[in-house]
């Protein structure tokens, strides 16, 4: 049983991804969303903490939201993936639930 | 829309639920009631009264089932089932009594 | 019943600066119409809609916080809060208001909703939901 964790919430506004990192069991996904994409630039303040998290979960990042912030993916974090709306749907239908992280 | 009381209007919406619930007198109750085309005898005030008490409580006017649940446990099994709530207000009693009690309609009532 | 589902409401808005605390709590009443298993959890900021002593007069809107008494009556009797999150916003227990429910199988008896639980139980309870509906 997996879950699938998506958060919407720029990290740098609010608590959501760190509470969402917080509460993801191993085996778990978190796929950042809308202005959640901002969690998986790298050289942020946040950047450590976000790898360290990243050896117990799945990170990924939604391309599309991602480039409409004028990023591209060289600028992620190693080891987070970027996926499209399929690989979304693919994501949510691989986990046993999809938790969302307003 | 307005129900007339004592000379003072009191506002309700389209459906007959009055708009500020502090407006409520037992007396506009009486005229709510008759708009039903109910007479408040002593069975239905002692529903109406433990709408108000419990809205007072809880902040909410509670779904049917509570309702009776909650009657069933304070007036005894005669009065807390389904048969004896429908016969004092045929429309419901949690919408009608609600509406006489001078509560909003109950949360997931459509 | 094999149809009941395991429904988390998660709860993460402090109660009066945003409507999504009582929209979540709205729900969750209407909700508890279908007869599911219902909790709740609240985390972060949500921790801040069960705070006892609640008064609103000053602000015109409804204080809503008496509401939560109520969930029993609806058969909803589990209500998770992360310890974690109250310590990090200087609360305890004592901060809470006290939420009881009857339970109809030991003859009424009143029995604590609340339960405070450490962030590794909170995972757990999440991981345990069928569906987790978050607010």
């Amino acid at each position: 049983m997996s879950t699938l964790h998506t958060v919407n919430k720029s990290p740098f506004a609010t608590q959501a991804l760190v509470s969402c990192l917080n509460h993801a069991k191993a085996g778990d996904a978190v796929l950042m969303i809308e202005d959640g994409v901002y969690g998986g630039l790298g050289g942020t303040g946040l950047t450590e903490i976000i790898e360290e998290f990243g050896n117990n979960v799945s990170l990924y990042v939604l391309s599309p939201d991602l480039a409409a912030r004028g990023f591209d993916a060289d600028r992620l974090i190693d080891g987070i993936e970027g996926v499209d709306y399929d690989g979304f749907v693919a994501l949510v239908a691989k986990h046993d639930r999809t938790q969302a992280w307003l | 829309m307005a129900y007339e009381v004592n000379g003072q209007s009191v506002a309700c919406d389209e459906e007959g639920y009055i708009t500020n619930l502090s407006e409520w007198s037992p007396e506009l109750a009486e005229i709510i009631a008759k708009n039903e085309e109910l007479e408040m005898t002593d069975d239905r005030w002692e529903v109406v009264n433990f709408l108000r008490d419990y809205y007072e409580e809880y902040q909410i006017a509670p779904a049917v089932r509570v309702l009776i649940k909650a009657a069933k446990k304070s007036m005894g099994p005669d009065k807390g089932n389904n048969k004896y709530m429908y016969e004092l207000f045929p429309y419901g009693p949690a919408k009608q009594a609600c509406k006489i009690a001078g509560l909003p309609k109950p949360t997931g009532c459509v | 019943m094999s149809d009941v589902k395991k429904f988390l409401y998660l709860n993460r808005r402090a109660p009066y600066g945003t409507i999504y605390a009582l929209e979540s709590l709205e729900v969750v009443l209407i909700g508890a119409a279908f007869e599911q298993d219902v909790s709740l959890a609240f985390v972060d900021d949500g921790v801040f809609q069960l705070t006892n002593g609640q008064n609103t007069d000053g602000i015109g809107v409804k204080n809503f916080s008496p509401t939560f008494r109520a969930l029993g009556d609806y058969d909803v009797q589990k209500l998770f809060v992360e310890r974690e999150s109250l310590e990090e916003r200087g609360l305890s227990e004592d901060d809470l208001m006290e939420i009881v429910y009857e339970d109809e199988d030991d003859d009424w008896a009143e029995k604590p909703a609340i339960h405070v639980i450490s962030r590794a139980e909170m995972a757990d309870v999440m991981a345990d939901a069928d569906v987790v509906l978050s607010f």
